[in-house]
Protein backbone atom coordinates (compact mmCIF):
# COMPACT_ATOMS: atom_id res chain seq x y z
CA UNK A 1 0.00 0.00 0.00
CA UNK A 2 1.25 3.42 -0.77
CA UNK A 3 0.58 6.96 -0.84
CA UNK A 4 -1.05 6.80 -4.93
CA UNK A 5 -3.66 4.27 -3.57
CA UNK A 6 -4.60 6.05 -0.09
CA UNK A 7 -4.87 9.82 -1.69
CA UNK A 8 -7.70 9.25 -4.41
CA UNK A 9 -9.82 7.41 -1.54
CA UNK A 10 -9.25 9.73 1.05
CA UNK A 11 -9.95 12.81 -1.38
CA UNK A 12 -13.12 10.77 -2.74
CA UNK A 13 -14.13 9.99 1.09
CA UNK A 14 -13.28 13.82 1.51
CA UNK A 15 -16.23 14.95 -0.90
CA UNK A 16 -18.48 12.41 -0.11
CA UNK A 17 -18.00 13.57 4.34
CA UNK A 18 -18.80 16.55 2.80
CA UNK A 19 -21.68 15.91 0.92
CA UNK A 20 -23.37 13.99 4.10
CA UNK A 21 -24.52 17.69 5.43
CA UNK A 22 -22.31 21.03 5.29
CA UNK A 23 -22.13 21.01 1.05
CA UNK A 24 -23.86 20.50 -0.91
CA UNK A 25 -26.45 17.64 0.18
CA UNK A 26 -26.76 16.04 -3.26
CA UNK A 27 -26.15 13.22 -1.55
CA UNK A 28 -23.29 11.28 -3.31
CA UNK A 29 -22.69 10.46 0.67
CA UNK A 30 -25.45 7.89 0.27
CA UNK A 31 -23.69 4.24 0.24
CA UNK A 32 -25.42 3.29 -2.96
CA UNK A 33 -23.34 5.90 -4.74
CA UNK A 34 -20.28 6.63 -2.62
CA UNK A 35 -19.51 2.50 -2.54
CA UNK A 36 -20.00 2.53 -6.49
CA UNK A 37 -17.37 6.13 -6.72
CA UNK A 38 -15.27 3.77 -4.56
CA UNK A 39 -14.79 0.94 -6.30
CA UNK A 40 -14.93 2.29 -10.16
CA UNK A 41 -11.92 4.20 -8.34
CA UNK A 42 -9.73 0.66 -8.70
CA UNK A 43 -11.93 -0.05 -11.38
CA UNK A 44 -14.18 -2.38 -10.15
CA UNK A 45 -18.14 -0.22 -10.19
CA UNK A 46 -20.05 -3.40 -10.13
CA UNK A 47 -19.09 -4.86 -7.36
CA UNK A 48 -19.36 -0.89 -5.75
CA UNK A 49 -22.84 -0.89 -6.75
CA UNK A 50 -23.23 -4.36 -5.55
CA UNK A 51 -21.75 -3.73 -1.99
CA UNK A 52 -23.62 0.33 -1.72
CA UNK A 53 -26.80 -1.35 -2.32
CA UNK A 54 -26.66 -3.82 0.83
CA UNK A 55 -24.96 -0.68 2.48
CA UNK A 56 -28.14 1.57 0.89
CA UNK A 57 -30.71 -0.66 2.48
CA UNK A 58 -29.30 -0.29 6.41
CA UNK A 59 -28.87 3.20 5.66
CA UNK A 60 -32.40 3.88 4.80
CA UNK A 61 -33.38 3.88 8.44
CA UNK A 62 -31.01 6.62 9.53
CA UNK A 63 -32.51 10.51 8.66
CA UNK A 64 -30.20 12.88 8.73
CA UNK A 65 -32.11 14.86 11.03
CA UNK A 66 -31.29 17.73 12.92
CA UNK A 67 -29.28 17.64 16.00
CA UNK A 68 -29.58 14.07 16.46
CA UNK A 69 -26.62 11.52 16.00
CA UNK A 70 -26.27 9.45 12.54
CA UNK A 71 -23.36 7.23 11.15
CA UNK A 72 -21.53 9.07 8.60
CA UNK A 73 -21.88 6.84 5.35
CA UNK A 74 -20.43 8.87 2.79
CA UNK A 75 -16.54 8.59 3.71
CA UNK A 76 -16.90 4.95 4.90
CA UNK A 77 -19.10 3.66 2.05
CA UNK A 78 -16.05 5.00 -0.29
CA UNK A 79 -13.40 3.33 1.65
CA UNK A 80 -15.53 0.30 1.61
CA UNK A 81 -16.28 0.20 -1.57
CA UNK A 82 -12.33 0.45 -3.01
CA UNK A 83 -11.37 -2.21 -0.19
CA UNK A 84 -14.02 -4.60 -2.06
CA UNK A 85 -13.25 -3.64 -5.58
CA UNK A 86 -9.90 -4.39 -4.63
CA UNK A 87 -9.98 -7.54 -3.09
CA UNK A 88 -12.32 -9.23 -6.42
CA UNK A 89 -15.95 -10.06 -5.80
CA UNK A 90 -14.51 -14.06 -6.44
CA UNK A 91 -12.44 -13.38 -2.77
CA UNK A 92 -15.30 -15.79 -0.17
CA UNK A 93 -16.09 -13.36 2.58
CA UNK A 94 -14.71 -10.12 0.74
CA UNK A 95 -18.13 -8.28 1.03
CA UNK A 96 -18.89 -9.23 4.42
CA UNK A 97 -15.30 -7.63 5.85
CA UNK A 98 -16.21 -4.60 3.60
CA UNK A 99 -19.99 -4.57 5.31
CA UNK A 100 -18.59 -4.77 8.62
CA UNK A 101 -15.52 -2.16 7.84
CA UNK A 102 -18.12 0.13 6.28
CA UNK A 103 -20.13 0.09 9.12
CA UNK A 104 -17.58 0.65 11.67
CA UNK A 105 -16.25 3.74 10.37
CA UNK A 106 -19.72 5.16 9.25
CA UNK A 107 -20.18 4.85 13.47
CA UNK A 108 -16.64 6.77 13.70
CA UNK A 109 -17.22 9.24 10.72
CA UNK A 110 -20.32 10.21 13.16
CA UNK A 111 -18.59 10.48 15.82
CA UNK A 112 -16.22 13.03 14.45
CA UNK A 113 -19.17 14.79 12.68
CA UNK A 114 -20.07 15.35 16.28
CA UNK A 115 -16.43 16.81 17.22
CA UNK A 116 -16.69 18.66 14.39
CA UNK A 117 -19.88 20.46 15.53
CA UNK A 118 -18.53 21.24 18.85
CA UNK A 119 -15.60 23.05 17.10
CA UNK A 120 -17.61 24.86 14.92
CA UNK A 121 -19.31 26.39 17.96
CA UNK A 122 -16.12 27.35 19.42
CA UNK A 123 -14.93 29.10 16.16
CA UNK A 124 -18.25 30.73 16.69
CA UNK A 125 -17.78 31.67 19.83
CA UNK A 126 -14.36 33.46 19.07
CA UNK A 127 -15.96 35.33 16.48
CA UNK A 128 -19.03 36.29 18.52
CA UNK A 129 -18.27 40.13 19.11
CA UNK A 130 -17.30 40.29 15.47
CA UNK A 131 -20.61 38.75 14.23
CA UNK A 132 -22.75 41.03 17.03
CA UNK A 133 -21.18 44.12 15.29
CA UNK A 134 -22.20 42.53 12.14
CA UNK A 135 -18.94 41.37 10.52
CA UNK A 136 -19.23 40.23 7.08
CA UNK A 137 -16.00 38.93 7.12
CA UNK A 138 -17.01 37.37 10.65
CA UNK A 139 -19.65 35.53 9.09
CA UNK A 140 -17.76 34.38 6.00
CA UNK A 141 -14.82 33.33 8.59
CA UNK A 142 -16.50 31.17 10.59
CA UNK A 143 -18.63 29.38 7.24
CA UNK A 144 -15.34 28.53 5.74
CA UNK A 145 -14.00 27.68 8.75
CA UNK A 146 -16.43 25.04 9.46
CA UNK A 147 -16.69 23.95 5.58
CA UNK A 148 -12.95 23.06 5.24
CA UNK A 149 -12.58 21.89 8.58
CA UNK A 150 -15.60 19.13 7.72
CA UNK A 151 -13.42 18.68 4.46
CA UNK A 152 -10.60 18.04 6.45
CA UNK A 153 -12.14 15.22 8.76
CA UNK A 154 -13.68 13.56 6.41
CA UNK A 155 -10.61 12.63 4.13
CA UNK A 156 -8.67 12.21 7.77
CA UNK A 157 -11.54 9.57 8.50
CA UNK A 158 -11.64 7.94 4.81
CA UNK A 159 -7.41 7.87 5.05
CA UNK A 160 -7.73 6.08 8.50
CA UNK A 161 -10.28 3.99 7.84
CA UNK A 162 -8.09 2.78 4.61
CA UNK A 163 -4.66 2.54 6.09
CA UNK A 164 -6.40 -0.11 9.08
CA UNK A 165 -9.41 -1.79 6.96
CA UNK A 166 -6.56 -3.43 4.15
CA UNK A 167 -4.35 -5.04 6.49
CA UNK A 168 -7.36 -5.87 8.53
CA UNK A 169 -9.59 -7.14 5.84
CA UNK A 170 -6.17 -9.51 4.69
CA UNK A 171 -6.01 -10.78 8.03
CA UNK A 172 -9.65 -11.92 8.28
CA UNK A 173 -9.48 -13.31 5.01
CA UNK A 174 -6.67 -15.37 5.41
CA UNK A 175 -8.53 -16.87 8.53
CA UNK A 176 -12.58 -16.87 6.93
CA UNK A 177 -13.88 -20.34 7.31
CA UNK A 178 -17.53 -19.74 5.83
CA UNK A 179 -18.90 -20.24 2.50
CA UNK A 180 -19.72 -17.43 -0.13
CA UNK A 181 -23.50 -18.50 -0.42
CA UNK A 182 -23.84 -18.94 3.35
CA UNK A 183 -22.13 -15.39 4.21
CA UNK A 184 -24.01 -13.57 1.35
CA UNK A 185 -27.98 -15.46 2.35
CA UNK A 186 -26.92 -14.05 6.32
CA UNK A 187 -25.78 -10.86 4.92
CA UNK A 188 -28.69 -10.14 2.68
CA UNK A 189 -30.97 -10.84 5.93
CA UNK A 190 -29.27 -8.67 8.11
CA UNK A 191 -29.76 -5.79 5.37
CA UNK A 192 -32.74 -6.87 4.40
CA UNK A 193 -34.34 -6.89 8.03
CA UNK A 194 -32.95 -3.32 8.92
CA UNK A 195 -34.96 -2.34 5.37
CA UNK A 196 -38.33 -3.66 6.20
CA UNK A 197 -37.96 -2.53 10.11
CA UNK A 198 -36.87 0.52 8.39
CA UNK A 199 -39.85 1.30 6.08
CA UNK A 200 -42.21 0.29 8.83
CA UNK A 201 -40.82 2.95 10.76
CA UNK A 202 -41.18 5.57 8.17
CA UNK A 203 -44.60 4.69 6.73
CA UNK A 204 -46.86 3.29 9.69
CA UNK A 205 -47.94 6.10 10.68
CA UNK A 206 -48.85 8.03 7.33
CA UNK A 207 -52.35 6.13 7.00
CA UNK A 208 -52.46 4.12 4.05
CA UNK A 209 -49.12 3.90 3.33
CA UNK A 210 -49.06 0.12 4.29
CA UNK A 211 -51.34 -0.61 1.81
CA UNK A 212 -49.42 1.44 -0.66
CA UNK A 213 -46.21 -1.15 0.28
CA UNK A 214 -47.96 -4.45 0.00
CA UNK A 215 -48.66 -3.07 -3.37
CA UNK A 216 -45.41 -2.28 -4.25
CA UNK A 217 -44.44 -5.58 -3.14
CA UNK A 218 -47.21 -7.08 -5.23
CA UNK A 219 -45.59 -5.36 -8.19
CA UNK A 220 -41.83 -6.27 -7.61
CA UNK A 221 -42.95 -10.18 -6.91
CA UNK A 222 -44.79 -9.76 -10.46
CA UNK A 223 -41.71 -8.27 -12.28
CA UNK A 224 -39.51 -10.97 -10.55
CA UNK A 225 -41.81 -13.58 -11.21
CA UNK A 226 -41.64 -12.47 -15.23
CA UNK A 227 -37.49 -12.54 -15.42
CA UNK B 1 -64.76 46.00 -4.87
CA UNK B 2 -61.52 43.31 -4.13
CA UNK B 3 -58.40 44.89 -2.96
CA UNK B 4 -55.88 45.51 -4.98
CA UNK B 5 -52.70 42.72 -5.22
CA UNK B 6 -49.94 43.43 -3.26
CA UNK B 7 -47.42 43.97 -6.18
CA UNK B 8 -43.99 42.03 -4.84
CA UNK B 9 -40.61 44.53 -5.57
CA UNK B 10 -38.67 42.51 -9.03
CA UNK B 11 -36.83 40.20 -7.38
CA UNK B 12 -32.76 41.18 -6.56
CA UNK B 13 -30.66 40.36 -9.95
CA UNK B 14 -29.80 37.26 -11.59
CA UNK B 15 -26.11 37.36 -10.23
CA UNK B 16 -27.36 37.88 -6.60
CA UNK B 17 -29.94 34.84 -6.46
CA UNK B 18 -27.23 32.31 -8.15
CA UNK B 19 -24.96 33.71 -5.45
CA UNK B 20 -27.63 32.78 -2.93
CA UNK B 21 -28.43 30.07 -4.26
CA UNK B 22 -24.94 28.68 -4.53
CA UNK B 23 -24.84 29.51 -0.74
CA UNK B 24 -27.66 27.53 0.01
CA UNK B 25 -26.20 24.48 -0.46
CA UNK B 26 -23.62 25.31 1.89
CA UNK B 27 -26.31 26.49 4.41
CA UNK B 28 -25.27 23.81 7.26
CA UNK B 29 -21.22 24.59 6.93
CA UNK B 30 -20.72 25.62 10.25
CA UNK B 31 -23.26 23.99 11.71
CA UNK B 32 -23.17 23.56 15.84
CA UNK B 33 -24.57 23.03 18.76
CA UNK B 34 -25.22 26.50 19.81
CA UNK B 35 -26.65 28.65 17.20
CA UNK B 36 -27.41 25.75 14.68
CA UNK B 37 -27.39 27.39 11.01
CA UNK B 38 -27.74 30.56 12.00
CA UNK B 39 -24.19 31.52 11.02
CA UNK B 40 -25.60 30.16 7.18
CA UNK B 41 -28.77 32.00 7.23
CA UNK B 42 -25.84 35.34 7.31
CA UNK B 43 -23.66 33.60 5.18
CA UNK B 44 -27.10 33.04 2.81
CA UNK B 45 -28.32 36.70 2.90
CA UNK B 46 -25.31 38.63 2.56
CA UNK B 47 -24.94 38.45 -0.90
CA UNK B 48 -28.43 40.02 -0.97
CA UNK B 49 -28.43 42.77 2.05
CA UNK B 50 -25.10 44.46 0.13
CA UNK B 51 -27.97 46.45 -1.80
CA UNK B 52 -29.07 47.82 1.88
CA UNK B 53 -28.77 51.66 1.37
CA UNK B 54 -24.83 52.60 2.11
CA UNK B 55 -23.40 48.92 1.54
CA UNK B 56 -21.15 46.91 3.44
CA UNK B 57 -20.25 49.81 5.47
CA UNK B 58 -23.59 50.96 6.73
CA UNK B 59 -25.09 50.44 9.61
CA UNK B 60 -28.38 49.07 7.90
CA UNK B 61 -25.91 46.05 6.57
CA UNK B 62 -23.95 45.48 9.74
CA UNK B 63 -27.35 45.15 11.99
CA UNK B 64 -28.85 43.05 9.54
CA UNK B 65 -25.88 40.47 9.38
CA UNK B 66 -25.71 40.81 13.25
CA UNK B 67 -29.38 39.65 13.25
CA UNK B 68 -29.05 37.17 11.25
CA UNK B 69 -26.44 35.41 12.06
CA UNK B 70 -28.01 34.55 15.44
CA UNK B 71 -29.79 31.06 16.48
CA UNK B 72 -31.69 29.68 14.00
CA UNK B 73 -33.01 25.98 13.44
CA UNK B 74 -34.62 24.77 10.28
CA UNK B 75 -34.56 21.51 7.16
CA UNK B 76 -31.85 23.10 5.07
CA UNK B 77 -34.07 22.85 1.75
CA UNK B 78 -36.58 24.88 3.52
CA UNK B 79 -34.66 27.06 4.92
CA UNK B 80 -34.61 28.93 1.12
CA UNK B 81 -38.16 29.99 2.46
CA UNK B 82 -36.57 31.72 5.63
CA UNK B 83 -33.88 33.02 3.22
CA UNK B 84 -36.16 34.52 0.54
CA UNK B 85 -38.63 36.34 3.26
CA UNK B 86 -35.57 37.57 5.69
CA UNK B 87 -34.21 39.18 2.38
CA UNK B 88 -36.91 41.24 1.40
CA UNK B 89 -38.06 42.01 5.03
CA UNK B 90 -34.12 43.19 5.51
CA UNK B 91 -34.53 44.99 1.97
CA UNK B 92 -37.64 46.25 2.72
CA UNK B 93 -36.55 47.83 6.30
CA UNK B 94 -38.45 46.09 8.23
CA UNK B 95 -38.32 46.83 12.04
CA UNK B 96 -35.77 44.66 13.45
CA UNK B 97 -37.77 43.32 16.81
CA UNK B 98 -40.45 41.98 14.13
CA UNK B 99 -37.83 40.11 11.73
CA UNK B 100 -36.38 38.70 15.04
CA UNK B 101 -40.12 37.49 16.11
CA UNK B 102 -40.70 36.22 12.54
CA UNK B 103 -36.97 34.34 12.59
CA UNK B 104 -38.22 32.98 15.54
CA UNK B 105 -41.80 31.42 14.74
CA UNK B 106 -40.40 30.07 11.51
CA UNK B 107 -37.56 27.69 13.26
CA UNK B 108 -40.53 25.14 14.16
CA UNK B 109 -42.25 24.59 10.82
CA UNK B 110 -39.61 24.72 8.28
CA UNK B 111 -38.13 22.42 10.50
CA UNK B 112 -40.75 19.64 10.93
CA UNK B 113 -42.21 19.88 7.51
CA UNK B 114 -38.82 19.37 6.07
CA UNK B 115 -37.66 16.58 7.83
CA UNK B 116 -41.00 14.57 6.91
CA UNK B 117 -41.41 15.77 2.87
CA UNK B 118 -37.30 15.47 2.53
CA UNK B 119 -35.45 13.24 4.78
CA UNK B 120 -38.50 10.68 5.08
CA UNK B 121 -40.01 11.15 2.11
CA UNK B 122 -38.13 12.26 -1.35
CA UNK B 123 -34.90 10.54 -0.16
CA UNK B 124 -36.46 7.14 0.66
CA UNK B 125 -38.31 7.34 -2.42
CA UNK B 126 -35.07 8.12 -5.00
CA UNK B 127 -33.25 5.58 -2.93
CA UNK B 128 -35.67 2.71 -3.53
CA UNK B 129 -36.51 3.89 -7.00
CA UNK B 130 -32.85 3.07 -7.27
CA UNK B 131 -32.23 0.09 -5.93
CA UNK B 132 -35.50 -1.02 -7.91
CA UNK B 133 -32.79 -0.22 -11.06
CA UNK B 134 -30.02 -2.57 -9.43
CA UNK B 135 -32.18 -5.21 -8.87
CA UNK B 136 -33.45 -4.86 -12.46
CA UNK B 137 -29.72 -5.33 -13.61
CA UNK B 138 -29.55 -2.00 -14.77
CA UNK B 139 -25.59 -0.44 -15.22
CA UNK B 140 -24.02 1.05 -12.08
CA UNK B 141 -23.91 4.73 -13.86
CA UNK B 142 -27.27 4.36 -14.69
CA UNK B 143 -28.50 3.55 -11.50
CA UNK B 144 -25.81 6.30 -10.29
CA UNK B 145 -27.04 8.59 -12.23
CA UNK B 146 -30.88 8.11 -12.27
CA UNK B 147 -30.65 8.39 -8.26
CA UNK B 148 -29.03 11.61 -8.75
CA UNK B 149 -30.87 13.68 -11.41
CA UNK B 150 -33.81 12.34 -9.29
CA UNK B 151 -32.97 13.55 -5.89
CA UNK B 152 -31.64 16.51 -6.95
CA UNK B 153 -34.25 17.82 -8.96
CA UNK B 154 -36.33 17.71 -6.13
CA UNK B 155 -33.69 19.38 -4.24
CA UNK B 156 -33.00 21.79 -6.34
CA UNK B 157 -36.88 22.82 -7.16
CA UNK B 158 -37.40 23.33 -3.21
CA UNK B 159 -34.24 25.72 -3.34
CA UNK B 160 -35.85 27.42 -6.02
CA UNK B 161 -39.38 27.43 -5.03
CA UNK B 162 -38.48 28.76 -1.12
CA UNK B 163 -36.38 31.41 -2.30
CA UNK B 164 -38.94 32.54 -4.67
CA UNK B 165 -41.73 32.32 -2.42
CA UNK B 166 -39.81 34.05 0.55
CA UNK B 167 -39.25 36.75 -1.76
CA UNK B 168 -42.69 37.56 -2.58
CA UNK B 169 -44.61 36.64 0.32
CA UNK B 170 -41.80 38.57 2.54
CA UNK B 171 -42.98 38.54 6.18
CA UNK B 172 -46.22 36.81 5.18
CA UNK B 173 -44.60 33.77 4.04
CA UNK B 174 -46.55 31.62 6.51
CA UNK B 175 -49.42 31.73 4.33
CA UNK B 176 -46.85 30.02 1.32
CA UNK B 177 -46.33 27.50 4.21
CA UNK B 178 -50.10 26.70 3.73
CA UNK B 179 -49.42 25.57 0.27
CA UNK B 180 -50.73 21.88 -0.71
CA UNK B 181 -46.96 20.66 -1.31
CA UNK B 182 -46.07 21.44 2.15
CA UNK B 183 -49.44 20.59 3.55
CA UNK B 184 -50.38 17.05 2.22
CA UNK B 185 -46.83 16.70 0.55
CA UNK B 186 -45.55 14.62 3.28
CA UNK B 187 -48.20 12.06 3.66
CA UNK B 188 -47.98 11.55 0.03
CA UNK B 189 -44.23 11.22 -0.49
CA UNK B 190 -44.72 8.43 2.65
CA UNK B 191 -47.13 6.53 0.29
CA UNK B 192 -45.10 7.27 -2.44
CA UNK B 193 -42.23 5.69 -0.65
CA UNK B 194 -43.94 3.24 0.99
CA UNK B 195 -44.92 1.90 -2.56
CA UNK B 196 -41.39 1.99 -4.10
CA UNK B 197 -39.97 0.79 -1.02
CA UNK B 198 -42.40 -2.35 -1.95
CA UNK B 199 -41.03 -2.79 -5.60
CA UNK B 200 -37.34 -1.94 -4.57
CA UNK B 201 -36.79 -4.03 -1.25
CA UNK B 202 -37.88 -7.56 -3.21
CA UNK B 203 -35.71 -6.63 -6.41
CA UNK B 204 -32.24 -5.49 -4.69
CA UNK B 205 -33.04 -8.59 -2.49
CA UNK B 206 -32.83 -10.78 -5.31
CA UNK B 207 -30.03 -9.20 -6.88
CA UNK B 208 -27.85 -9.23 -3.90
CA UNK B 209 -29.04 -13.21 -2.98
CA UNK B 210 -27.61 -14.19 -6.62
CA UNK B 211 -27.95 -16.72 -9.48
CA UNK B 212 -29.22 -20.16 -8.02
CA UNK B 213 -30.75 -18.19 -4.98
CA UNK B 214 -29.70 -20.69 -2.33
CA UNK B 215 -30.71 -20.79 1.23
CA UNK B 216 -33.94 -18.79 0.15
CA UNK B 217 -36.23 -19.98 2.59
CA UNK B 218 -33.73 -19.05 5.04
CA UNK B 219 -32.94 -15.77 4.19
CA UNK B 220 -36.74 -15.10 4.31
CA UNK B 221 -37.59 -16.63 6.71
CA UNK B 222 -33.89 -14.49 9.01
CA UNK B 223 -35.35 -11.67 7.17
CA UNK B 224 -38.51 -11.29 9.54
CA UNK B 225 -37.64 -12.51 12.31
CA UNK B 226 -34.57 -9.79 11.86
CA UNK B 227 -37.44 -7.12 11.02
CA UNK B 228 -39.44 -7.95 13.92
CA UNK B 229 -36.32 -7.28 16.37
CA UNK B 230 -35.34 -4.50 14.76
CA UNK B 231 -39.11 -2.72 14.79
CA UNK B 232 -39.66 -4.22 17.99
CA UNK B 233 -36.38 -2.45 19.95
CA UNK B 234 -35.97 0.43 18.17
CA UNK B 235 -36.41 2.43 21.10
CA UNK B 236 -32.85 1.22 22.69
CA UNK B 237 -31.15 0.07 19.32
CA UNK B 238 -31.34 1.34 15.47
CA UNK B 239 -31.34 -0.53 12.29
CA UNK B 240 -27.78 0.14 11.77
CA UNK B 241 -26.44 -0.63 15.29
CA UNK B 242 -28.34 -4.29 14.66
CA UNK B 243 -26.18 -4.77 11.53
CA UNK B 244 -23.12 -3.96 12.71
CA UNK B 245 -23.82 -6.63 16.01
CA UNK B 246 -24.98 -9.09 13.77
CA UNK B 247 -21.93 -9.04 11.08
CA UNK B 248 -19.65 -8.74 13.95
CA UNK B 249 -20.81 -11.69 15.57
CA UNK B 250 -20.67 -13.68 12.29
CA UNK B 251 -17.33 -12.46 11.12
CA UNK B 252 -16.04 -13.06 14.34
CA UNK B 253 -17.60 -16.72 14.42
CA UNK B 254 -16.37 -17.33 11.05
CA UNK B 255 -12.69 -16.77 11.63
CA UNK B 256 -12.66 -18.52 15.43
CA UNK B 257 -13.93 -21.55 14.59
Amino acid sequence: MNALEVVPVALLGGIAGLDTVSFPQAMISRPLVSATLGAALVGAPMQGLLLGAILELIALETLPVGASRYPEWGSASVVAGAIYGRTGAGVVGAVMVAVLGALLFAWFGGWSMVALRRRNAVVARRHRAALEAGSRGAVLDVQLSGLTSDFARAVLVSAAAYLVLVPAERLVLLHWTLGERLSRAELVATAASVALGSAWKLFHSTAGARWFFFGGLGIGLLVLGMR
Amino acid sequence: MRPAAVVPPPPPALRVRSAVLLRLLAIQGAWNYETLMGNGIAFCLEPALRRLPGGVHAPAFKGAIARQSRYFNAHPYLAAFAVGALARAELDGEPADRIERFRTALCGPLGSVGDRLVWAGWLPLSSYLALALFGLGVSPAAVVVSFLVLYNAGHVALLLWGMRTGWNQGLGVASGLGHPVLRRGPAFMARAAALAAGIGIPLAFTRVVGEGRTFLGEILLGTLVGAVIVVKAQARMEGWRFALLVVSAFVLYSVIR
